[in-house]
């Protein structure tokens, strides 16, 4: 497998991170040395291998629908970029 | 010159040799002294310190003191601390100071212990040799020329220079161990699940685990039975009680079976580094141990796996780092979704970007099967390797790194060549399983080697047992630098 530059620009668009071409170039060398590696992945046969998420298969734990942390807005919106009235500041995204 | 360690020190304020404002300032000055050369903090909480000693000292008078109180420690700047800049090593934390406290802190502030400052990272734990932090790479201070290894490398080089007498870490996929066993010092990743990772920065969350790091096995012991225990904030910690690790220190070693693999001992392995493993195989069955060679077959698939799994945990975690509820936001954009990339963009060190781009990728629409879900059923080979392996013996012993510490920058534009250089210690992350790493020698170079344990499924206790046992009988763990 080989990434082009438009694949490495496609990937980072879904991971909304601005690469410019000069670093994508860069990047698409390293990924594709990444990939290499991962690779070897591939010549394992593994039917019926059931995956592994969690290494003891725990399941996962259910709570009381209860309220159960205070409010904290002003401490979390403090370290916010910016935020005004208790509201985070964006962009506008409707016209 | 005698050893600092947890033990010592909690011996003196025990005999009111010492006061915990007396530790505290004594610490800071040490950490004055030493930073600038070894860069293993990012922030001193000098105050903050001040002010939980004169705690500690409080309680001690009152007669209220735990074994814990008044001992000096630093966090890894992983663990989110309240009113403590907490950036994990990246621009794009370089301005947060978190309004909480991570379980781990909040359990060691509870018992006493006195934090004084957050100790240097690679960017979001995502590295083997601490270079790819924003804040500057951390020296080994055995030889400054060289890496302290990674992720933790600023606890493992504040530790080995005397900075602290232990710090906490977190291990991944060796990052605990790896920088544990450049800088000569103990370290600990206990079974996945029995360390809260609430509050701790997540990277890949079905790997991370949080464990101390300290000279001696004994000091470690006394920390992890302090940090483990059941905490409903956290999805994947364990419904168990805190381990009980200290009561099994002085277990004898009689009929100890240690398991060697055989895929820990072939290529790659570098000489000096065999030889010292080799040594304190010796000493271990003069201590009553017997080895048997086992074999984990599929531990080459482990570096494929690792970094399918890592990455696309990564890239799901990292999303939260938008501009929008904390961290970096770039100054300039034309829309949201521009200062979305942008924010990133600039936040963001370049092997982080890698990680993220590439676990965007493995989980992409077509591909998931072929990666993530291979890379799992993968792990399951490996974890069944260990189940069969332990079987035939009670721990895996082995080295932790093929090579002692690399010089810095040797591997710092090779991601494929650092990536490689983890293969002893990822594949339990992926099984979950605890190990260790104990100093036991030293390379042609002058530089620490670590051996390195591996337990079964919360066998922590049996591992620190045989690392306290060997660290009786050998005096590696309190060689210092000169």
């Amino acid at each position: 497998m080989s990434l082009s530059l438009d694949d490495v620009q496609r990937i980072a668009r879904l991971a909304r991170l601005e690469v410019s071409p000069s670093e994508a170039e860069a990047t698409q060398a390293k990924l594709n040395g990444i990939f290499d590696l991962i690779a070897q992945m591939q010549a394992v046969d593994t039917t019926g291998v059931a995956p592994m998420s969690h290494p003891q298969d725990v399941v996962q734990r259910l709570r009381t629908d209860a309220v159960t942390e205070s409010d904290r807005r002003e401490a979390f919106q403090a370290v916010a970029p910016e935020a005004e009235a208790g509201l985070y500041l964006v962009p506008k995204v409707i016209e | 010159m005698s050893l600092d360690t947890l033990k010592s020190l909690q011996q003196k304020l025990a005999a009111k040799q010492v006061s915990a404002r007396e530790l505290a300032t004594e610490h800071l000055a040490k950490i004055d002294a030493a930073n600038p050369r070894i860069n293993a903090f990012i922030t001193i909480d000098r105050d903050g310190a001040l002010a939980a000693a004169d705690i500690a000292d409080r309680a001690i008078a009152a007669g209220n003191a735990g074994p814990l109180t008044g001992l000096p420690i630093a966090h890894k700047d992983i663990f989110c601390t309240e009113g403590v800049l907490t950036t994990c090593g990246s621009k794009m934390l370089g301005n947060f100071v978190s309004p909480y406290d991570a379980t781990v802190v909040a359990k060691l502030k509870a018992a006493g212990v006195v934090s004084l400052g957050k100790t240097n990272l690679d960017e979001f734990a995502m590295g083997s040799t601490n270079e790819s932090s924003h804040f500057g790479a951390v020296k080994n201070p055995w030889n400054l020329a060289h890496v302290p290894g990674g992720s933790s490398g600023g606890s493992a080089a504040a530790v080995a220079a005397g900075m602290v007498p232990a710090a906490t870490g977190t291990d991944t996929g060796g990052s605990i161990r790896q920088p544990a066993g450049f800088c000569g010092i103990t370290g600990i990743k206990s079974t996945y699940g029995t360390v809260s990772r609430y509050g701790m920065i997540a990277y890949a969350s079905s790997l991370d685990q949080g464990g101390p790091m300290a000279r001696t096995a004994e000091d470690c012991a006394l920390l992890l039975d302090a940090m483990t225990g059941f905490d409903e904030r956290d999805s994947t910690s364990l419904q168990r009680t805190a381990s009980t690790t200290v009561a099994e220190l002085d277990r004898p070693l009689d009929g100890l079976r240690i398991g060697l693999p055989k895929e820990y001992f072939g290529e790659g392995l570098a000489d000096d580094v065999r030889a010292a493993i080799d040594a304190a195989l010796a000493e271990l069955r003069k201590l009553g141990a017997t080895t048997v060679d086992v074999s984990l077959p599929n531990t080459r698939l482990a570096i494929p796996a690792y970094y399918v799994i890592a990455p696309a945990e990564a890239s799901s975690n990292l999303s939260r780092f938008d501009g929008v509820r904390y961290g970096h936001r770039a100054a300039a954009y034309k829309d949201l979704a521009e200062m979305y990339s942008k924010s990133r963009a600039e936040g963001f060190g370049a092997e982080v970007k890698r990680r993220i781009l590439v676990g965007t990728y493995v989980l992409s629409h077509g591909y998931y099967d072929a990666y993530y879900i291979k890379a799992q059923q993968l792990r399951r080979l490996i974890a069944e390797d260990f189940k069969q392996a332990l079987t035939q013996c009670d721990v895996i012993a082995g080295p932790v790194a093929p090579t002692t510490a690399p010089a810095l920058g040797a591997l710092a534009d090779d991601p494929v060549q650092m990536y490689l250089s983890d293969i002893y210690t990822i594949a339990v992350n992926l099984a979950g399983l605890p190990a260790l790493s104990a100093p036991c020698g030293f390379g042609a170079n002058g530089l620490p080697v670590g051996l390195q344990l591996i337990g079964n499924y919360f066998a922590e206790g049996r591992l620190l047992n045989v690392a306290h046992r060997f660290q009786q009988a050998t005096d590696w763990h309190s060689r210092q630098p000169g």
